[in-house]
């Protein structure tokens, strides 16, 4: 075990953690602000990815193919939010059924192969895991990721300020008062569903090119990364008073913590075969935290009683 | 003159074909005036709740139709009929967004009926007439516009809520026994708020409660409910006059002698 291995290992967790931070960060609009667990996006962690290197193999700008990536992760969201608000199928159920019939979608925008490679050399990437070091500073995955965020975060800030976006937070904070007041819930929720699987391909589009190939594996447990993410993102930093767009980052952070601590887990030599029974242990452990705390060392936390009427 | 609301002839059965079904409306007819402030009382089960929630759009009837100003909303869904509405409800969580700040949530309701746009969500214009109107609740959440909802008390919700209903003037309030789940003196001050809103914008108003007292005390009419009907109609004059006693008479009247209602509250 040579430390000297770890610490070269981690700029590129720390990228890996950023592109993951972003597809977190759409995680948490659907579970955290519409409420909703939403599963597409084990799927559309998949089609952006597809999506954009098909897209750059044919000869189009990486601009363009990450636009389409995100229109395609938006039209999975839609897909799901309609199964789930026009045809009533709960929101769990109607997003494995487009995660499931995605698999196909993928394979086919995949020209019916389980991977596509993309060379860094003969395309013109925005990121890859080739340019971490020894780049210029400007050309630094890990700072053009990092902007990125930053750019999104600063968007969903002002849209979730806007008439249209304080009405999908209420439609996630209660429907039947948002109905009451006149906010059509079954579209925000679509629309929800659709900017947050956008945003999920966009990570996916992103990811595929820093690791140079898109695989139709690539989505596979995404949700409980972008779960831990979320959580730990709240765990480590929920103490601080933040405004949403902190909230935000703090997602972020998440995911470089989860990717950094991966990291050093795998230092110690365990097996990566294993890493997904890690995962799903350690989002268990972090989701039964608030839980067990209340059941067993808590003081009540009191939503407004009567009390201090 | 034409009327406010015209509820004809509603039917509404629940869990219709097995064992629980249940006919909640049974040819349900109210019409009521511009500026009517009307008083429903009647015992569990009488239909009080689900003749706001068709009037509300929370589902819809089997039979008979809704007007508001003439405009047939039966088939409307109930985020559009919205606009014609301002809704409290019993449970004080119902009506607010607890994560929510007070501002918020006002500014929500202020755009009842309106297209959401891309516009920012709260003005500062805005914040000065949320403050204004605050203080008419006279219950110091003027200078609390930030705070999160869900640690208000359940009072203070109240009081908002029906500040949120009433902030884009309604065509009809339904007040859906929005003092119930209060003590007695919160709710006095949330009634007394009420009768203070709905003068001041002649707001046609229908109030849900189960205290005849209060029954009695407010509004221009009032009606009581048994099985899905209105069985009693009284207003004006007539009203003013009635006492719990009569009431009482009317309700054993009518439900066969039989009156065992542990929540109409007698005093």
């Amino acid at each position: 075990m040579n430390i000297g291995t770890l610490l070269n290992a981690l700029p590129g967790a720390c990228a890996q953690g950023l592109i993951w931070g972003i597809m977190a960060i759409g995680v948490y609009l659907t579970y955290r602000i519409l409420d909703l667990a939403d599963l597409t996006v084990d799927g559309t962690m998949c089609t952006g990815g597809a999506v954009c290197i098909m897209m750059m193999l044919n000869g189009h700008s990486v601009w363009l193919s990450l636009l389409v990536a995100f229109l395609a992760g938006m039209l999975a969201g839609m897909v799901t939010g309609l199964l789930h608000t026009f045809l009533g199928i709960p929101a769990i159920l109607a997003g494995i059924l487009t995660q499931l019939g995605l698999y196909s979608v993928n394979l086919r925008i995949l020209g019916n192969k389980a991977n596509q490679a993309i060379n860094v050399d003969k395309y013109n990437l925005l990121i890859s895991l080739r340019y971490i070091k020894n780049v210029a500073f400007y050309k630094n995955s890990i700072l053009i990721v990092a902007v990125v965020t930053i750019i999104l975060i600063a968007v969903l800030y002002w849209f979730f300020g806007t008439e249209l976006g304080c009405s999908i937070r209420a439609t996630g904070a209660n429907a039947g008062m948002s109905k009451a007041q006149g906010i059509n819930t079954d579209f925000n929720k679509v629309l929800g569903l659709m900017i947050s699987n956008g945003i999920v391909a966009f990570a996916s589009a992103l990811y595929a090119q820093y690791q140079g190939f898109a695989d139709v594996n690539a989505g596979r447990g995404a949700i409980v990364i972008g779960l831990a993410a979320v959580i730990i993102g709240q765990v480590v930093f929920g103490w601080i008073h933040a405004n949403f767009a902190c909230k935000l980052l703090f997602v972020s952070f998440g995911a470089i913590i989860y990717y950094l601590v991966l990291q050093v887990v795998m230092w110690f030599g365990l097996n990566t075969n294993d890493l997904k029974l890690i995962s799903a242990l350690v989002v268990a452990a972090f989701l039964a935290i608030p839980h067990l705390k209340e059941k067993y060392f808590g003081k009540k936390i009191k939503k407004g009683g009567e009390s201090r009427a | 003159m034409s009327h406010v609301l015209d509820l004809i002839g509603l039917k509404k059965t629940f869990n219709a074909g097995t064992v629980n079904e249940k006919t909640a409306l049974d040819g349900l007819n109210l019409h009521l005036q511009e500026g009517d402030f009307v008083t429903v009382i009647g015992g569990n089960g009488a239909g009080k709740s689900t003749m706001l929630n068709a009037i509300a759009g929370t589902w819809f009837v089997d039979e008979g139709s809704i007007r508001i100003d003439d405009i047939d909303v039966t088939r409307l869904s109930e985020h559009k009929r919205a606009k014609y509405l301002g809704r409290v409800f019993q449970d004080p969580m119902t009506g607010t967004a607890a994560s929510m700040q007070i501002e918020e949530n006002l500014a929500l309701a202020a755009r009842r009926g309106a297209r959401r746009t891309l516009k920012i969500g709260i003005t500062n214009k805005e914040r000065a007439f949320y403050k204004e109107q605050l203080q008419i609740l006279d219950l110091g959440l003027e200078n609390r516009l930030t705070t999160g909802v869900g640690l208000l008390s359940g009072g203070q919700r109240q009081a908002l809520t029906l500040l949120m209903a009433t902030l884009q003037k309604p065509r009809l309030l339904l007040l859906d026994e929005h003092t119930a789940a209060l003590d007695p003196k919160t709710a006095a001050k949330v009634l007394d708020a009420t009768d203070r809103i709905v003068k001041k914008d002649n707001l046609t108003t229908i109030m849900i409660t189960h205290n005849m007292k209060d029954a009695i005390a407010h509004g221009n009419r009032l009606v009581m409910m048994h099985e899905g009907r209105i069985i009693y109609d009284v207003s004006g004059e007539e009203k003013k006059k009635l006492t719990v006693a009569d009431l009482l008479h009317k309700f054993e009247e009518v439900s066969g002698g039989e009156f065992a209602n542990d929540r109409m509250i007698l005093s």
